[in-house]
């Protein structure tokens, strides 16, 4: 795999992503004493989903954090944990202020400082800057392809393709930390076009555990040519095509009632957004609080206010679904020696349950994660030492089991799409449609483990759609194992919750998708987190 | 998706070749950068906000490659503008931070979802 004049390092803890989890979890380990070195696929400070966001932060106030524990609780179908909650809006709290040397942090309206809401491209230049200073190297443009594995399991680097160089990189360490985002199956959600689960697949290869795949139902509203964020839309009213309004409950309804009344009208046809009810003082500042919400319009000639436009829903997978890598302790630790997840690639049904995290609740899960795991990792790669050798174990798309051959990708998307992104297979699950479904993946899937190869840079793309058709088997394996409707995992064949399932579900395989209930959840008890 | 940059503008930095998450630029020993893997541009305009010399353009359609011609570009006076607002151009007056009405998107959102809440009472009163 190796090839010559590549890029060789050593490191005690290495961070495999780029957006806020990734950057938080590098300054955590630096501080706490270790040589870090990030390799993210993009750029750290543009990739992924908070660079083009604007995340407000779960960060409450001493007094109040008990009933917001207990009413976000109520909510999360019994599968959140209370002490995972109140840690991470602790942790949030605490954190934050400690950006004010490279964040611009202005009012709060009420003569504080306003800490819990960031704006996306700021934050993430504070975060590179921030870890830059701590002394993290940062590798922009080094894709991790796959893992490095000693002989008794334990994960001990990564290796990948450095893509503006066009060279190969391996970094050992006997810490990694994988912080890739979730899964959007390149449904052109803003931000996610790298999302596409590579870190889900890499920690799989090693026998990793996932969790909770099957809350994954989660869509967030745009003009129909551009993904943008979706503050402009919550007084918005929807015609159809012939100006007819639509009957659309308000955005918080219950049960995602306003999601399906927009996606059953665009299934029937175009739906045009009308904005003219938004709050006046919105129409006066949204260039100056989400400048990017503009271009889309302007660009157009079209007023946003003033003008009906055609909308779309884009899916957002496992980015605000909620499922991911099985954590096994309150350190991120996934169930593979050696290695951590955190952000949106682990599981946030600590945090979530089986609702969406989206927001401010996976804003402090991303930040706290990554700052726990971070200072884990540091102090078990310093006790540790030198990272033993290991071999580099990627399978599908780059070591394939038959002999090597061209496959067609093109039905890749629509495939992983049918039960995550498209809505009929999303919001009204069956598992008529989840089998059928299911079966098309499996074909794709051993094609792909059979005869996928590519070299260079070419392995990047492959290895997006090997991750992506693994990310999308265990979504539909454990959606059909889950035979109820909970939170974000609907069923048309079982609308209701039953009470028998109120535990997670854990996911995996990669040859051989399995599925199989966790035991009832226990209250993990709270432990000091990294000042 | 990236349209066009300005080559009479471009200083050469690269810091769109860079800044671009998704590997669309590709560097060149002399003169602009050229736009290499299109279909990989996710119409994110990170590009833009980091081009000190305002010298890309992203059109913003995400699904279609871009027809726009440079002198409409131009025309339009969209070049540099996202930058601009989002204050990069420029430090900040005093007591003006550019991130001083950020606090208001949290009450804002909300505003929006009461208006809605209202106006559906309303709609369905209305229909009986």
């Amino acid at each position: 795999m190796s090839e010559p004049h590549g890029l060789d390092l050593t490191a005690d803890v290495l961070i495999i992503g780029g957006g806020m989890a990734a950057c938080w979890a590098a300054t955590s380990a630096a501080r706490a004493g270790a040589r870090v070195v990030l390799a993210d696929k993009g750029f750290v400070g543009t990739s992924g989903v908070t660079a083009t966001g604007g995340p407000n932060h779960w960060s409450v106030a001493p007094d109040k954090r008990a009933q917001a524990v207990e009413e976000r609780h109520a909510r999360s179908f019994d599968l959140a944990e209370r002490d995972w909650m109140a840690r991470i809006i602790e942790e949030t709290w605490r954190a934050l202020p400690e950006l004010t040397p490279y964040y611009p942090f202005d009012t709060d309206g009420k003569g504080g400082t306003f800490y819990s809401g960031v704006r996306g491209p700021e934050y993430m230049r504070a975060l590179r800057r921030f870890a830059v200073d701590r002394g993290v190297t940062i590798l922009d443009h080094h894709p991790a392809l796959e893992l490095l594995q000693d002989d008794d399991g334990a994960i001990v680097g990564a290796a990948g393709h450095a893509r503006l160089d066009d060279r190969d990189w391996r970094v050992r360490a006997p810490a990694v930390i994988l912080a890739t985002g979730g899964c959007a199956f390149r449904s052109g959600l803003i931000g996610s076009h790298g999302n596409t689960g590579d870190g889900l697949l890499m920690a799989a290869e090693a026998g990793a555990v996932l969790s909770g795949m099957e809350f994954s139902a989660s869509y967030s509203l745009s003009p129909a040519w551009n993904s943008t964020r979706t503050l402009p839309y919550f007084a918005a009213r929807f015609f159809d095509a012939e100006g007819q309004e639509l009957d659309v409950p308000p955005p918080m309804s219950g049960e995602a009632a306003h999601l399906k009344a927009l996606a059953r009208a665009m299934d029937a046809g175009p739906v045009l957004a009308d904005l003219s009810d938004a709050p006046d003082l919105l129409k006066q500042l949204l260039r100056r609080i989400q400048p990017a919400s503009l271009p889309p319009f302007e660009r157009r000639g079209i007023d946003l206010f003033e003008n009906r436009f055609p909308i779309r829903l884009f899916g957002e997978g496992t980015v605000r679904g909620t499922g991911g890598l099985q954590i096994i302790d309150e350190d991120c630790r996934t169930s593979v020696e050696g290695l951590y997840a955190v952000g949106d690639c682990a599981t946030r049904e600590l945090i979530a349950g089986a609702t969406s995290g989206g927001g401010a609740q996976n804003a402090a899960w991303a930040l706290t994660s990554g700052r726990v795991a971070g200072k884990a990792a540091a102090l078990a790669a310093l006790r540790m030492g030198k990272a033993a050798p290991g071999k580099a174990i990627g399978r599908a798309g780059l070591r394939p089991a038959a002999t090597v051959r061209a496959i067609d990708l093109t039905p890749v998307v629509p495939a992983v799409q049918a039960f995550t992104i498209a809505f009929d297979g999303t919001l009204w699950r069956s598992a008529a449609k989840l089998e059928a479904a299911q079966e098309r993946l499996d074909e794709l899937w051993r094609d792909m483990a059979d005869h996928g190869h590519a070299r260079g840079l070419g392995r990047v793309a492959l290895r997006e759609q090997a991750a992506m058709l693994a990310s999308a088997r265990w979504v539909g394996a454990a959606a059909l194992t889950r035979d109820e409707s909970r939170g974000l995992h609907m069923r048309e064949d079982r609308p209701l919750v039953d009470p028998a399932q109120a535990r997670r579900l854990l996911t995996g395989g990669l040859e051989q998708v399995w599925t199989r209930f966790d035991h009832a959840i226990s209250q993990t008890q709270l432990k000091e987190v990294a000042a | 998706m990236i349209a066009h940059i300005f080559e009479e503008r471009c200083d050469g930095c690269n810091s769109c070749v860079a800044a671009c998450p998704t590997h669309v630029l590709d560097a060149r020993t002399d003169g602009a950068p050229v736009i290499a893997r299109i279909d990989q541009c996710q119409t994110c305009y990170m590009c833009e906000l980091y081009c000190e010399s305002d010298a890309i353009y992203v059109d913003p359609d995400q699904l279609a490659r871009p027809t726009i011609t440079p002198q409409a570009i131009l025309d339009g006076g969209q070049l540099g503008r996202l930058r601009h607002d989002y204050g990069w151009d420029q430090d900040a007056a005093p007591g003006e931070g550019h991130l001083s009405d950020f606090w208001r998107l949290g009450p804002l959102l909300r505003e929006g979802a009461e208006i809605a809440t209202r106006r559906y009472a309303a709609f369905k009163a209305d229909r009986g």
